[in-house]
């Protein structure tokens, strides 16, 4: 066996008991960290099929900041679990029959697949070899030469998805006192503060003085 | 003898662990003079003595603190999730390990060459936010969640804002991997030739958001003993508490090589005519830590919601900005092609 | 090759930009006071590209992006069109959103941003590309039509909206796939040559059904249409009179662009298909909007039913069938445009109103605008002088000459009963009982509006003033 070959089974191994500990977990904070090794390993798995960039990006994105929100959802939200098992159970006949349906359907579909002669090559020509060319370049070329229509109307739909939430869901409060950094900052500290002489033995009465 | 390390599967394993030792071994003695750098320098800004007790001028404290904390009982608290309790500090102090694999101190002094290097050093440095978020929650006490809450949304604000910052040297190599940034900056003009130059205002933003990024003061509100007693450590001690305090200053040295690497030239030689080579990494990444141990004491530590209010209302829209300027500026070769350095492709 | 393809789209780069600058100066700038501003500069700047493109364009065709985008001489009326029944949507909506107090600066945006949208799906050259600008327009919309987040009901419009939408989307999705599982290519001039070599199976045209379900969806043609009586009523009637216009509009010229540029060799397999969704549309949308109490949901009903007849133009599948539906969506449009301008007026006491029963006796109050409205909802129903029954003639005849004998009649039958429920209105405005008076405050431009429309669905009868050459023009360079 081969270091690859021995690296793709460790790999494919942990992605595929983790993700069988992500469903099975008790406790939904470790289903989200199997669910992050379950990432992890697939970037591994990226990285030996020499498509490095696409296994950083899965983790940097994927588990450095999409993982972290769901960690921080499931830690912070109080979901009954025991209630959700409860109505799991009334709808398992039916989520079994479905199950068993689509399994028995894809049977059919790949007992009766024919593969067309050329579709080996087909598959195989979109991607140059990556001793050709670094797949970043690659990507980069994709993305932002041949598609870079598809990807500019993308980058608007995000905006528009953007003000959408923000015009939907912000609230300015008017009974909520806002930090004006700025006008903090020019602040004149004569205005702001002013020193009285108290003679000892008076009441403390003075003139602009208002504190508790 | 060579033939056996180049060929053979098992001679490549072994040779590879050979050098992840020696860089490993290197940092982890190095890290414990710097610990005492620090805390000398953080006294000696305070009028104190610091550690002057173990050794001479106390250089060995480090190793004695070491020996102590090894030594100490573990104590887990009783409602805590143990696994992920004794998970925490591991993964910490591993990500912060792992990610001197592809820093190179001199040329091809690197244990691995990846064509995607700083991507490498992004992601795994993203993954140490899951030290603090797991350890604060496997507590199962009150400030140390809280502490993982707030250390988590700031790692994870600043992390936008030093990608932003890489983009932009990015942009300027034509490249990711580490030792074609640093080659990028070689030029006859000395340490006037390194990135630092034109990318000056992203030095002072990285440099900032490298202290958030590694929860340095003034950044260091996820464990602000005034208000969180010690935030996500609180319950944490003996080796577990080590392995956490070691991956935090792995992390910050890493930041040092680093930003020696981005915008100071790595192991190039700031002198023209002067031969390249580690001493310069060294001493780059030494006035850098300088620099960090300084501003912890001397600068107090932000308000939270101001912390976020720089990360996002501040560094994100100028380091943004600075991309757009930057992608200009190499497209067209203005400012004497300052921001073109491009080795690769055209 | 990179500024050539710039230079292309260029007007749909100038309106995102002015999008994304009004974005800042709105984010930015003096704060809610420039929200009419920007509606008026947006409004017009929207009118002006559109009225340019046709004046500039020249009636050439050309393709950007290797054949993603294409600029012919039909996509530049189709959008003009589109670009100015929206910026008077807009200048006609201003007043009534000001007084709703949902004039925020995103909302004009978020017009524009969706006309980018339809503007991309009408040049669509590509499957990719369709859904991009299929997505951009419908998520602007979903937004738009939740913008009164106060309400309830325009809340629960814009999330039904948005899941039906997610499903239909889904639907194209699919069906998109699958043509490009059988022709290897997700351009439309591939897809033709595939088709030209013989690709023709049922695995494409599955595909091209699910993809003709998912516009279909749209333009809420019957058995798709369920979103449309809620969707338009729940809305802020500025938001719905923007639905009846210009994306409806859009989402008809998409489906002539895909049935013509794409799969000009399937017709007998789409054309049957568009034949249903006519038929079963005009007369669901005839018979529902019988009892309905809301104006809103009677437009949206109408709107139906019109959809109906505009796919029985494309359902001819000949230049002829093109060219009147082009002609009957233009004339819907503006006929929507001023029923819509004075829908927005009808008030009680301050409050918007919407319900049928107050326009009883309106005549009597308001004689001249209930002689506007009279005429326009004459020429929906499609009697006899009016525009609107030229359109529908049209329509008809395309039908007729595509030996379509069976739909033809099934329209005269619909167009008869779809013919009631307008004229109940017109009965209700002038002989019906005295109720609580209804006041109609109008801005000048609504006014000009609704004016302006009536008068075409008047004149338009004489003579269309060369409109009707442009969109023969149009037709001819889609169906070649």
């Amino acid at each position: 066996m081969t270091v690859t070959a021995f690296a793709f089974y460790v790999f494919a191994i942990s992605a595929i008991g983790a993700g069988i500990l992500v469903v099975f977990s008790r406790n939904p904070v470790h289903s989200v960290l199997w669910l992050i090794l379950a990432f992890i390993s697939a970037a591994g798995l990226f990285v030996l099929m020499g498509a490095e960039f696409v296994a950083m990006l899965l983790l940097i994105v994927y588990i450095g900041a999409v993982a972290v929100l769901f960690l921080f959802v499931v830690m912070m939200l109080d979901v009954d679990f025991a209630e959700l098992k409860a109505s799991m159970a009334e709808y398992l006949p039916l989520g079994l029959l479905i199950g068993v349906v689509l399994l028995i359907e894809l049977g059919l579909v790949f007992a009766h697949w024919n593969f067309a002669p050329e579709a080996a090559a087909l598959r195989a020509s979109p991607t140059p070899s990556p001793a050709e060319i670094a797949n970043t370049q690659a990507l980069g070329a994709v993305l932002y030469d041949q598609y870079v229509y598809l990807f500019e109307i993308a980058g608007l739909i995000l905006l528009v998805a953007m003000v959408g939430a923000i015009v939907l869901t912000l609230r300015h409060r008017p009974d909520v006192k806002r930090q004006d950094v700025v006008a903090q900052m020019h602040r004149d500290p004569k205005a702001a503060v002013t020193l009285i002489d108290m003679k000892p033995g008076q009441e403390g009465r003075a003139h602009g003085f208002r504190g508790k | 003898m060579m033939e056996f390390f180049t060929n053979t599967n098992l001679g490549i394993f072994l040779w590879t662990l050979g050098q992840a030792l020696i860089v490993i071994v290197a940092i982890l003695v190095a890290l414990a003079f710097l610990l005492y750098a620090d805390r000398k320098i953080w006294a000696a800004v305070q009028l104190r003595r610091g550690p002057n007790v173990v050794g001479a001028f106390g250089l060995l404290q480090s190793f004695a603190d070491f020996i102590k904390y090894i030594f100490k009982e573990i104590v887990i608290p009783a409602g805590a999730d143990k696994a992920v309790f004794i998970l925490a500090p591991m993964i910490s102090l591993v990500m912060a390990t792992i990610a001197w694999a592809v820093i190179p101190f001199n040329e091809g002094w690197v244990v691995a060459d990846l064509n995607v290097g700083i991507l490498y050093i992004f992601a795994v440095s993203g993954l140490e936010v899951y030290g603090v978020i797991m350890g604060g929650w496997a507590s199962n006490s009150k400030y140390p969640f809280l502490g993982s809450l707030r250390s988590a949304a700031q790692m994870i604000s600043y992390e936008v804002s030093i990608g932003f910052i890489i983009v932009g040297v990015l942009l300027s190599v034509g490249s990711l991997n580490l030792t074609e940034i640093v080659m990028a900056q070689k030029s006859d003009f000395g340490l006037l030739g390194w990135f630092w130059l034109p990318h000056l205002p992203m030095v002072v933003l990285f440099f900032v958001s490298a202290l958030a990024e590694t929860n340095r003061p003034p950044f260091d509100l996820p464990e602000a003993e005034s208000e969180l007693v010690a935030g996500y450590m609180v319950e944490y001690s003996s080796t577990p508490f080590l392995l956490f305090m070691i991956g935090e200053y792995l992390a910050i040295v890493l930041m040092t090589a680093l930003m020696s690497i981005l915008f100071f030239g790595g192991w190039l030689s700031p002198i023209p005519g002067l031969a390249d080579g580690l001493h310069w990494m060294v001493l780059k990444m030494l006035v850098l830590f300088f620099l960090i141990s300084m501003v912890k004491a001397i600068v107090p530590r932000y308000r939270y919601d101001q912390l976020m209010r720089i990360g996002w209302k501040v560094f994100l829209p100028l380091s943004l900005g600075w991309v757009v300027w930057v992608a200009l500026a190499a497209r067209y070769e203005w400012l004497w092609g300052l921001y073109v350095r491009w080795q690769t492709g055209a | 090759m990179m500024s050539a393809d710039l230079f292309t789209t260029l007007p749909e780069i100038l309106l995102v930009l002015m999008a994304m600058a009004a974005l800042m100066w709105g984010a930015w700038g003096p704060g809610a006071r420039i929200a009419p501003v920007l509606l008026r500069l947006l409004a017009w700047a929207m009118i002006l590209v559109g009225l340019g493109l046709l004046a500039l364009g020249g009636d050439g065709a050309q393709t950007a992006f290797s054949g993603m985008f294409v600029d012919d001489f039909y996509a530049r009326v189709v959008k003009m069109l589109v670009l100015v029944a929206a910026g008077l949507v807009l200048l006609v909506g201003e007043a009534h959103l000001g007084k709703q107090n949902l004039l925020k600066f995103e909302f004009p945006i978020l017009v524009v941003l969706a006309v980018t949208g339809m503007m991309l799906m009408i040049s669509a050259g590509n499957l990719i590309g369709l859904y991009m600008g299929l997505e951009l327009q419908s998520l602007s919309l979903y937004v738009i039509a939740a913008f009164n987040r106060n309400s309830v009901r325009s809340t629960e419009a814009g999330l039904k909206y948005f899941v039906l939408g997610a499903l239909a989307s889904g639907l194209l999705l699919y069906g998109a796939s699958l043509v490009y599982g059988f022709t290897g290519t997700t351009d439309f001039a591939g897809i033709t040559q595939a088709l030209a070599e013989g690709a023709r199976s049922l695995g494409l045209v599955v595909g091209l059904v699910l993809i003709l379900i998912g516009l279909a969806f749209k333009i809420s043609a019957v058995p798709f249409h369920m979103w449309t009586p809620d969707v338009y009523q729940g809305s802020p009637t500025p938001v719905t009179a923007f639905f009846a216009t210009a994306p409806k509009f859009a989402a008809m010229a998409l489906i002539a662009r895909i049935a013509f540029d794409a799969f000009g060799g399937m017709k007998i397999d789409w054309a049957p298909v568009l034949g249903v969704l006519a038929v079963l549309s005009m007369f669901v949308g005839a018979f529902a909007a019988i009892g309905q109490k809301d104006i809103k949901r009677l437009m949206a009903y109408s709107s139906i039913a019109h959809m109906g007849f505009a796919l029985l133009g494309l359902a001819a599948g000949t230049e002829v069938g093109v060219e009147a539906m082009l002609f009957y969506m233009a004339i819907y449009v503006a006929m929507n445009l001023g029923t819509f301008a004075f829908i927005l007026s009808m008030e009680r006491e301050g409050q918007h109103i919407t319900e049928i029963a107050a326009l009883s006796n309106f005549a009597a109050l308001a004689p001249g605008r209930a002689l506007a409205l009279l005429i326009l909802l004459f020429s929906m129903a499609g009697v006899p002088p009016f525009l609107g029954f030229f359109a529908k003639l049209e329509v008809l005849k395309a039908a007729w000459q595509a030996g379509l004998t069976g739909l033809v009649i099934a329209g005269v039958i619909a167009s008869v009963i779809g013919a009631f429920y307008y004229l109940r209105i017109v009965y209700l405005m002038y002989f019906g009982p005295e109720t609580e008076p209804m006041e109609s405050r109008m801005s000048p431009t609504a006014r000009v509006v609704l004016t302006l429309s009536a008068a075409a669905m008047l004149l338009g009868a004489v003579s269309t003033f060369g409109f009707e050459d442009l969109l023969a023009a149009a037709a001819r360079s889609l169906v070649q």
